[in-house]
């Protein structure tokens, strides 16, 4: 094998793995992501029922309600428009009443979310940058200064 | 007075910093002897320094000095000593000085261990080293001080997050840095190899034992951090494809190719430009982990501060070290000669090709991990990506990496033969094959790939012992010959297979626990039972408990197994009463078919309680066999061929290890 060939086949591998690569990212970027909302982006955008989304806001405080298995229903709303939510699980630990929460799930036919995880970051001081970011935008952010810094909350 | 003495010794660092940064340099340029010979006192002096800065943060910690703002912020008087400790750098300013510490730890290494290191190499390398520290000394000075005081001093201080109370936690942040840190010197290394425009083998050999420590350290530092993870969170999962998880596994592909391309470098003298560039990504991706997890701008357990400045500092910092790197690689490597020449199918060429799917498997997981900053910096839609899209991507490029793993080590240096290759692993590929078949014949659910993921396992270590048996002739020569050949094998070659064996178990333990586990979540009464993987769960209630800083209410359960009593589990949820916060504590049963999981959940409203239960087959594989990884190159750093090339470096690594150790407790 000359040394042209050599460097042939070493480019030509290199290029059928970068394109397989960039295949997959593609594919899996069309099918694997999901997308973040606030309940008012929810309204606004109409968002199909079963399309997978992140749902970002606070657990309206008052709202959430267990039924006697493992259910919960609760509201989460941006200060402007609410949407509930229900899930079947374990909530974690830093779930609480007007705490920021972000659920992952689909939006069914009957107005409901239903969430398959719901995540409370691990931080009580925390708060997703995103559901700041949220209400900031939105103007009724009552928290400290900068993104995820201290969000008021009504349990404490 | 103990605080300002730290903050004191922490200024003089930074100026020790600057002099072992510029005068090296100058002194290499003048052929100066004097003037370069500056760069191993000032290495010595600065980490001294670092070391007063970080022990003086640590005494305020332990004697709960909370006139500290750092420690009134990040501690409290109830807390245990253990976390006192860690909890030095539990938080972004302590952790910046462990950071710093690493560093200068590991540059006075290269200063008082590396004497036979070329005079012109070892300034120049320290001189780089030198500038890093700068940055980062600057850093802390500027916009992360931890020596601030408050006055007057509270009486008790605000706690630390609980759920980083934790023994596994309290020690993943030494490795972890360890790991990002010591791929500084590679980094180091190839900037004054660019600077000197002069790069030979014995620079590979210098630069692979300290990849091969960093890249140790790193892999203790994820799995330690998936092991906690795993039992602390609650959710039974071991990754997550976080972001914060990403940062640290993207230095680990890029530090894992290195290890492989080094290798080439050493033993053939070829492919030295690629190892000098992907030593300079594989730094420059630590440094992007740092400022990923440092400045906030990811949403995550580890964004303790948020603070703007500081993303922009650490910002700065990347853009200044990854462009200079690149820049100066772009103008200095084409004066590198070529290397030895090789056929497609040879070591080389295997090893080409593990680099190849390294680092496009690593760009897969930067783009993953990067995409949904990028767009919502641009039209500010935020998007998440998660788990199955890392599954599409970065999935099949590693189980191509997996397949074509046993055949390198096989073939021959220069000129390999494909065909004698596979016959060798002909047995390990039959075996293979037979355990996917049983896996397919005994388990009734889980997804059809499961089986064949099994079977990679279990080629990756056949084809580790299948390496090491061809290698000794096990069956080709008689006893007595291949235990000669056996004892006389090079080290590097037994932690090369431990190595792959190891990523063989991972391999094993992820695909079954993925595949088969078992969940159930119920609102459970006490005097209730639950059934899950053979086992029966009775639920004996809730008791409170009083723990050092904190209130439990614990979980009774019996478990039972066809009747028979197998063992009591009391899964708990704490209440910090500092930190007002609570943490869910899971109980977890382990047998060797795999992890009896239980986690208390939330109180419901006729006296039940919400219950998770998981049975995660064969989990504890995967960090056995990161154990086996960090073991398997700890084996090869012994090898007497990287002390022959440098005697005094691969005494200095052993050295530097037992100082490290007592040094981040």
């Amino acid at each position: 094998m000359t040394r042209k060939q050599r460097r042939g086949v070493l480019i030509g591998t290199c290029l059928v793995v970068l394109g397989v690569a960039v295949g997959l990212v593609l594919y899996a970027m069309r099918d694997s992501i999901v997308f973040f909302y606030s309940p008012s982006d929810v309204a606004d955008m109409h968002v199909a029922p079963g399309q997978r989304f992140r749902l970002g806001g606070l657990v309206e405080t008052g709202s959430v309600e267990r039924d006697a298995g493992t259910t919960v229903r609760f509201v989460v709303t941006d200060r402007a428009k609410t949407l509930p939510v229900t899930y079947t699980g374990v909530l974690p630990d830093l779930f609480r009443e007007g705490q920021g929460v972000v659920a992952e799930g689909t939006l069914g036919p009957d107005g409901v979310f239903h969430a398959d995880s719901v995540l409370a970051k691990h931080d009580e001081k925390y708060m997703p940058p995103e559901v700041a970011a949220k209400l900031k935008s939105e103007g009724v952010w009552r928290g400290g200064a900068d993104a995820g810094g201290t969000a008021q909350s009504a349990t404490n | 007075m103990i605080a300002e003495t730290g903050h004191y010794a922490l200024i003089l660092a930074l100026g020790v910093a600057i002099v072992q940064m510029v005068l090296p340099v100058i002194g290499t340029r003048l052929r100066d002897p004097q003037l370069t010979a500056i760069a191993v006192p000032a290495a010595q002096l600065e980490f001294v320094l670092i070391a007063i800065a970080f022990f003086a943060l640590m005494t305020a910690y332990v004697t709960s000095d909370f006139s500290v703002l750092n420690v009134w912020q990040n501690s409290a008087a109830a807390k245990p000593m253990l976390y006192k400790i860690s909890g030095v750098w539990g938080n972004h300013e302590g952790s910046m000085i462990l950071w710093v510490l690493i560093l200068a730890l590991f540059g006075a290494a290269v200063a008082t261990f590396g004497t036979n290191l070329p005079r012109q190499l070892q300034a120049n390398v320290l001189a780089v080293q030198g500038s890093i520290a700068v940055a980062f000394l600057l850093f802390i000075v500027i916009t992360s001080n931890p020596f601030i005081r408050i006055d007057p001093a509270p009486f008790d201080g605000q706690g630390m997050n609980p759920v980083l109370q934790d023994p596994a936690l309290a020690f993943h942040p030494p490795f972890l840095y360890a790991g990002y840190v010591g791929f500084s010197m590679a980094f180091s290394f190839a900037v004054a190899a660019l600077i000197d425009g002069r790069i030979d083998a014995a620079w590979a050999r210098w630069v692979r034992p300290w990849t091969l420590a960093a890249w140790m350290c790193l892999t203790l530092g994820i799995s330690m951090g998936s092991w906690w993870a795993y039992y602390e969170l609650g959710w039974g999962g071991f990754w997550f494809w976080d972001p914060v998880e990403n940062a640290s596994f993207m230095p680990w592909l890029a530090g894992t190719a290195l290890l492989h391309s080094a290798l080439v470098m050493e033993k053939r003298d070829a492919l030295k430009v690629w190892t000098i560039l992907l030593a300079i990504i594989t730094f420059s991706l630590s440094l992007m982990g740092t400022f990923l997890v440092r400045s906030g701008v990811l949403t995550s357990v580890h964004a303790f501060a948020v603070d703007p400045a500081r993303g922009v500092f650490i910002l700065a910092i990347m853009g200044v070290f990854i462009g200079g790197s690149l820049a100066l690689f772009a103008w200095r490597a084409p004066l590198l000669s070529q290397g030895g020449l090789f056929a497609p199918i040879s070591r080389e060429g295997s090893l080409v090709l593990n680099n190849l799917l390294l680092t496009v498997a690593c760009a897969a997981v930067f783009v993953g991990t990067l995409y949904p900053l990028g767009l919502e910096a641009l039209t500010g839609d935020k998007i998440s990506v998660g788990p199955p899209f890392f599954n599409l991507t970065f999935g099949p490029l590693i189980v191509a990496l997996l397949i074509v793993a046993p055949f390198g080590p096989l073939l021959a240096w220069k000129r390999g033969d494909l065909l004698a290759a596979a016959q060798r692993l002909m047995a390990a590929a039959i075996v293979a094959l037979l355990v996917m078949v049983l896996v397919l014949a005994f388990t009734q659910k889980g997804p059809w790939l499961a089986p064949l993921g099994v079977g990679l396992g279990v080629w990756l270590i056949l084809g580790a012992v299948t390496d090491i048996a061809s290698r000794v002739k096990l069956f080709e020569a008689a006893a007595g010959e291949a235990w000669r050949r056996a004892r006389n094998l090079p080290r590097a070659a037994y932690g090369g297979a431990l190595a792959h064996a190891g990523l063989g178990l991972v391999v094993i333990g992820i695909v079954a626990t993925t595949a088969w586990r078992a969940e159930r979540i119920e609102a459970l009464a006490p005097g209730q039972t639950i059934d899950i993987a053979g086992y029966q769960l009775l639920f004996g209630g809730v008791e409170p408990r009083q723990g050092p800083n904190y209130r439990a209410r614990v979980g009774m359960f019996k478990v039972t197994r066809n009747g028979s009593p197998v063992t009591e589990l009391a899964p708990s949820k704490r209440e910090f009463t500092v930190e007002k916060n609570t943490t869910t504590e899971s109980a977890i049963h382990v047998s060797w078919r795999g992890d009896l999981y239980v986690v208390l959940g939330d109180q419901l409203k006729n006296g039940a309680y919400s219950v998770r239960v998981y049975f995660n087959p064969l989990v504890r594989l995967i960090w056995l066999g990161g154990l086996v990884m960090f073991f398997g190159g700890g084996v090869s750093l012994s090898d007497r061929r990287l002390r022959v090339g440098a005697p005094k470096r691969a005494r200095a690594k052993t050295v530097v290890k037992a100082e490290a150790v007592p040094a981040e407790k």
